[in-house]
């Protein structure tokens, strides 16, 4: 159950996607994400196809491991393929039964956002399979650097998002800890009726708040025994440096939206 | 008659992923019943996962586990009358306490047996008298009570179900030199109450040497010796050699022995220690 979730997960590894600099990585999935949004033709998403492919060849983890990454959100795939299956009434009518009524673009399109919506879920996932929370947070906070002459508190946020990631594995572990324990006191949590299991989830819920707001507090005192203030005046033991690939991967992701852009007026 | 019995056990965690391991090796065993075993091996060495076998928490990768001679996996769904007969307490059991009062938190597992109100209560005074928990103590909340009666009160709600194996993972990890007898008295209370048998997995070979009939040692995912105490600490040198140490105790005999005062069997508490010592000089004082 829980172990099927590999959001934010990262996979340690020395590929050439591992070792581009975070920061051009996040640029590149924007333009990624553009490029699938950008067109409407099927053309144009088997660019973007090709690229994910490309990409997720280079970074040298399994292709499994992508096809897990879309699982937790398979009922949300097929809910939007659905919605479409259904609700799209222009184009020939091919199937009807009583007041379901299927049109052959309500089909074409339906397939289309689902093969969409998995490649932008592929693509993110590569970007977390491949890049560790804390560079990626690094990242973030330097794009986000300009907005700090806004009073946007840039560092405060991506110290919040860098904890947060940090602790999600923790807090799984943690569920998983617990719900073993309560059903070693016979908790019913897969089996059982609703509202057993409903119930049972209190026996999860409290344990875990009461752990999660303990280790905060166990947090915060550890960071201002090491004395920390805030970004002011705080300097990185990791500099981020670009380097000619950076600029090669971003120069070819440019490359394949303009491609994308010139197939799709086609 | 075993009342546990593993065969050819074997467990891979995340298989297919670059984090597979092999956390459980082809174990076989048998224990019997009312014997009090203690569980032993270096961290990491899979002794967790095998006692989380025990109890259907997790499936074997291959292999059977047979309870009273049936395989538990062998009707899905009575999974859950097994937790009832194996009962296991986690390591730290105390983050799994829930209720508001200390009462309703032992009395969970026993509900959730289907249990009626008389019965459950009977449970409940019997064994917080094991476990040394003042009858007033039950109307407090547990969060309210100090770490080592919090973990008792966890324990507590384990043994309320009265099952036949009781697996202790670490009961004693974290707690002061006192704490640790006092929970370690208490459990050999309920064995002697209940003959039960238990199972405790423990690092320190102190607390195991004491009232351990039998032990068992995981090394590196393997079943490395399951045997009588005695028997188990002869073999100190191996012992050492895979990381874990025999008693204080032991180590002094074996060095007595390695000078000349062999006292034939080995020692491994420090009661029988002083009585065979008291006894060599008495005999010296007579001659």
């Amino acid at each position: 159950m829980l172990k099927d979730i590999t959001i934010g997960q990262y996979f340690p590894g020395s590929s050439l996607i591992h070792r581009l600099d975070p920061r051009f990585k996040i640029i590149i999935l924007f333009i990624y994400i553009l490029m699938l949004f950008a067109g409407d033709s099927f053309i144009c998403l088997g660019v973007g196809a090709v690229f994910t492919v490309f990409a997720i060849l280079l970074s040298r983890i399994p292709m499994k491991m992508f096809l897990k990454s879309l699982k937790p959100l398979l009922p949300v795939l097929l809910l939007t393929a659905l919605m479409n299956l259904f609700f799209v009434t222009s184009g020939d009518v091919i199937f009807k039964w009583k007041f379901i009524k299927i049109t052959s673009e309500a089909v074409s399109i339906s397939i289309f956002m689902f093969v969409r919506i998995t490649l932008l879920i592929m693509g993110s996932s590569l970007l977390t399979y491949t890049t560790s929370p804390i560079t990626l947070t690094d990242a973030i906070e330097r794009l986000l650097s300009p907005l700090k002459k806004l009073k946007m508190p840039v560092h405060e946020l991506a110290m919040m998002m860098s904890i947060a990631l940090r602790f999600i594995p923790t807090l799984f572990e943690e569920t998983e800890k617990i719900m073993s324990a309560q059903k070693a006191r016979g908790a019913e949590i897969d089996s059982g009726s609703l509202t057993a299991r409903a119930k049972n989830m209190v026996s999860i819920l409290v344990p875990l708040f009461i752990s999660s707001f303990r280790r905060a507090d166990e947090l915060a005192t550890a960071m201002e025994c090491r004395c920390y203030r805030g970004g002011e005046g705080r300097t990185r033991l990791r500099q981020l440096k670009s380097a000619p690939r950076d600029y090669i991967a971003l120069t070819i992701t440019l490359m394949f939206y303009i491609c994308n852009l010139i197939v799709g007026k086609l | 008659m075993a009342i546990l019995e593993t065969q050819q056990l074997t467990y891979v965690y995340s298989e297919g992923t670059p984090f597979q391991k092999t956390a459980v090796d082809n174990v076989n065993l048998k224990i019997d019943e009312g014997e009090m075993v203690g569980v032993m091996g270096h961290t990491g060495s899979g002794k967790s996962t095998l006692i989380q076998h025990f109890n259907g928490l997790l499936r074997p990768t291959s292999g059977k586990i047979l309870l009273d001679g049936e395989d538990i996996w062998a009707d899905k769904k009575k999974i859950r009358d097994v937790r009832f007969k194996v009962g296991l307490v986690f390591q730290y059991p105390e983050y799994q306490i829930f209720e508001e009062t200390v009462y309703k938190d032992i009395a969970f597992g026993p509900k959730n047996m289907g249990l009626d109100e008389a019965e459950i209560k009977r449970r409940i005074l019997e064994t917080a008298n094991d476990l040394g928990l003042k009858e007033e103590l039950l109307q407090r909340s547990p969060f309210e009570l100090s770490g080592g009666q919090k973990r008792r009160v966890a324990i507590a709600g384990v043994m309320a179900m009265n099952p036949r194996v009781l697996i202790l993972d670490e009961p004693t990890a974290g707690l002061d030199p006192a704490g640790r007898d006092k929970i370690l008295g208490h459990i050999k209370k309920y064995h002697e109450r209940t003959k039960n048998t238990i199972l405790i997995v423990s690092h320190s070979m102190e607390d195991i040497a004491g009232f351990a009939d039998k032990i068992l040692v995981m090394n590196k995912s393997k079943l490395f010796c399951y045997d009588e105490t005695e028997k188990v600490f002869a073999r100190a040198e191996e012992l050492s050699a895979i990381g874990l140490d025999v008693p204080q105790i032991t180590k002094v005999f074996m060095k007595l022995k390695a000078q000349g005062l062999d006292f034939g069997k080995d020692v491994y508490t420090m009661e029988y220690a002083k009585n065979l010592l008291l006894k060599k000089l008495s005999e010296r004082g007579g001659a």
